[in-house]
């Protein structure tokens, strides 16, 4: 039987912590974007050479985004979502590098992605709206439907890590076996195809994100697509 | 049968028809917002952003199905 996608060998033991391989993949990629991040904005200029463009093309598009979805202004949102899409773009393309396994791969690296994304609903709902408000948030529209969000916050929570796990590991899944059953050149079309699905399911997860704790902050009933276009000519 | 092959069938069905409902379901959606979009081509980034919204919405229930047939291939609590 093949090993299965669930679990983790142990690479080494940390004292009492035992470290897999995707913590050390994840740690990895923390590294460089932080060393890339700090080397690219050592000299900021006002006449910024291209990577510092780049940079500033990023950061600006995902404000953007953020403000279009939120209908409000992004900058204390910003950290957090745009630290999520690059983040997760960056580790569903590291799989795509030879003998590295992306760590979104494994589903204790996006249950805890996903588990970020709870506990920030719940605080920039709290810091928008007071205890009182957020609370009260969940008996929207009846007080007949307060089971039924409550279950929603978990079973969103779960179907947020869920989702990229599902497309990520099953992605790798499929490289390895096209590659197993017909060697050389084969994979490369799988590969390319997962290109696009490491960076469209980075941008799904961000935007429902970005969507949840919209929601949170502005009070529209939590958690469904109907907080997302809230039409400006009303 | 012994509890394996029942459950590599289950999980072959799981999956089968997980994924038939939420084909279904998506196609109808990307059809809706490619008519929309040909009707109101300015609206075009905010329809496409609910619609990528809604079709994660819709793959839920997929996911759920993967969650099942995964679950029955290496975590079946009925195998030894």
């Amino acid at each position: 039987m093949k090993p299965s996608p669930l679990d983790n060998p142990v690479i080494w033991q940390l004292g009492p912590v035992p470290v897999t391989r995707p913590v050390v993949t994840t740690w990895a990629i923390m590294g460089v974007l932080a060393l890339v991040a700090w080397l690219i904005t050592r000299r900021l200029r006002p006449d910024p050479a291209r990577p510092q463009m780049l940079l500033e093309l990023i950061v600006s598009v995902i404000q953007e985004q953020i403000e279009a979805i939120t209908q409000r202004p992004a900058r204390n949102l910003l950290p957090l979502v745009a630290t999520l899409f690059v983040f997760i773009t960056t580790a569903n393309l590291s799989g795509l590098l030879p003998g590295v396994q992306s760590p979104t791969g494994a589903l204790e690296t996006t249950a805890a992605l996903a588990v970020i994304v709870f506990f920030s609903v719940h605080y920039f709902g709290i810091r928008a709206r007071g205890w009182r408000g957020h609370l009260a948030s969940f008996a929207q529209p009846k007080w007949m439907m307060l089971p039924l969000n409550l279950l929603a916050e978990v079973t969103r929570t779960l179907a947020l890590s869920v989702r990229l796990f599902g497309n990520v590991m099953s992605g790798e899944f499929v490289i390895a076996m096209v590659a197993a059953l017909a060697g050389l050149l084969v994979p490369i079309p799988f590969m390319a195809l997962e290109l696009l699905v490491g960076v469209i399911q980075a941008y799904i997860f961000t935007v429902l994100a970005t969507v949840f704790i919209g929601a949170a902050v502005s009070g529209i009933e939590s958690g469904d697509a109907a907080a997302v276009d809230k039409t400006p000519s009303r | 049968m012994d509890v394996q092959l029942i459950s590599l069938i289950g999980a072959a069905f799981t999956v089968s028809f997980g994924a038939l409902g939420p084909a279904l379901a998506e196609g109808r959606s990307v059809a809706a917002a490619m008519d929309a979009i040909a009707r109101q081509p300015e609206a075009a980034g905010t329809i496409s952003r609910t619609l990528f919204v809604g079709l994660a919405m819709i793959e839920t229930t997929a996911i759920y199905c993967l969650v099942v047939a995964l679950l029955l291939l290496y975590a079946n609590p009925y195998t030894g």
